[in-house]
């Protein structure tokens, strides 16, 4: 395979697994899985500063921002004032202008509100900041996402932590055969074999969080989705075979004895 | 002295602080953070110039595990 660049925004990124950073038992346990799943860009979320207990350990301590790049989130935003403000705040921490805003809608089903997602798009473009976007999988939504400027559009592929999979493959089809900038399935994804899928149908990327983190042996499943992400996008680049309604036989019937 | 609320919490302070000093006594490394003062973002190299005053509202954050 020629060299397979996968661009995001103004970033060249070595693997086309993102992965998420949450949900894990302990810092060092988030550590081992994200160096086993060979992802170059994490997620992050910005808190507040425990000032009670100024020795709790620090992600930062675990994952060197030098070595994988940092996506600041926008998790637990609910309007685009509140997601704004979050990654004004992460770029002023780390000077970086890649960002994932998430603006949810809905405690239950965590869906995005794709209203206040598209105004605090509009607003972080303007700003200059590079901005991934979470959103529904809705196909007219995500082209307006693009014209607004989003470095790339992140459809979910099922609920955030479901571990549902990919439930609507057409949708996803329609959005990645439109899409002039990367589409990365974002939430949902609950096992490798969904992560393939999503590259087979020509996603440019995977972000995965919970189908690694709560898997029993997270370092083994982080591993797991970092050959299925290969995996897939191989497939996808070198097109699959026509699916035929009858059989066709693999070995010649000439000579047949 | 000044009464200040910081990361939700309400604080006395009992001698003048400036942004840096307020991080150096909660032992916070201003390289991992960024700090909010009454809504707006403060520059990192306004730690020092900044004096905390009296009602002030205090935002410091940083990065945590996240999906």
């Amino acid at each position: 395979m020629k060299k397979d660049i996968f661009k995001v925004g103004d970033q060249v990124l070595k693997s086309r697994l993102i992965v998420g950073t949450g949900k894990y038992k302990n810092l060092k346990e988030t550590a081992r899985a994200v160096k086993a799943s060979g992802a170059s860009m994490v997620t992050v979320a910005v808190r507040r500063v425990n000032i009670l207990d100024k020795k709790k350990p620090l992600l930062t301590d675990y994952l060197n921002s030098k070595k994988i790049k940092y996506l600041p989130n926008t998790a637990g935003c609910f309007n685009a004032d509140e997601s704004l403000r979050t990654l004004r705040l992460a770029r002023e921490m780390g000077g970086w202008k890649m960002v994932k805003l998430e603006v949810l809608g809905d405690k239950k089903t965590l869906y995005p509100n794709m209203i206040e997602t598209l105004k605090a798009t509009k607003v972080l473009v303007k700003e200059g900041f590079k901005v991934l976007v979470y959103c529904s999988d809705d196909p007219l939504l995500a082209k307006e996402l693009e014209y607004l400027g989003a470095s790339a559009v992140m459809p979910l592929a099922s609920p955030i932590g479901s571990g549902q999979g990919i439930q609507n493959k057409i949708n996803l089809s329609i959005i990645i055969k439109n899409a002039k900038v990367p589409i990365i399935v974002d939430a949902g994804i609950g096992t490798a074999s969904d992560a393939t899928i999503a590259m087979e149908l020509g996603c440019d990327g995977v972000l995965v969080n919970s189908a690694i983190a709560k898997a029993k042996n997270s370092f083994l499943m982080a591993e797991s989705f970092k050959n299925a992400v290969i995996s897939g996008r191989q497939s996808f680049v070198a097109g699959r075979m026509p699916k035929l309604f009858y059989a066709v036989a693999s070995s010649p019937l000439k000579g047949l004895i | 002295m000044a009464k200040i609320q910081l990361n939700g919490r309400k604080i006395k302070l009992n001698s003048k602080y400036s942004i840096t000093t307020l991080l150096k006594k909660y032992k916070i490394d201003s390289k991992k953070i960024a700090v909010e003062l009454n809504g707006k973002i403060i520059n990192k190299n306004k730690y020092k110039l900044i004096n905390i005053k009296n009602k002030d509202t205090i935002e410091i954050v940083h990065f945590i595990g996240g999906g």
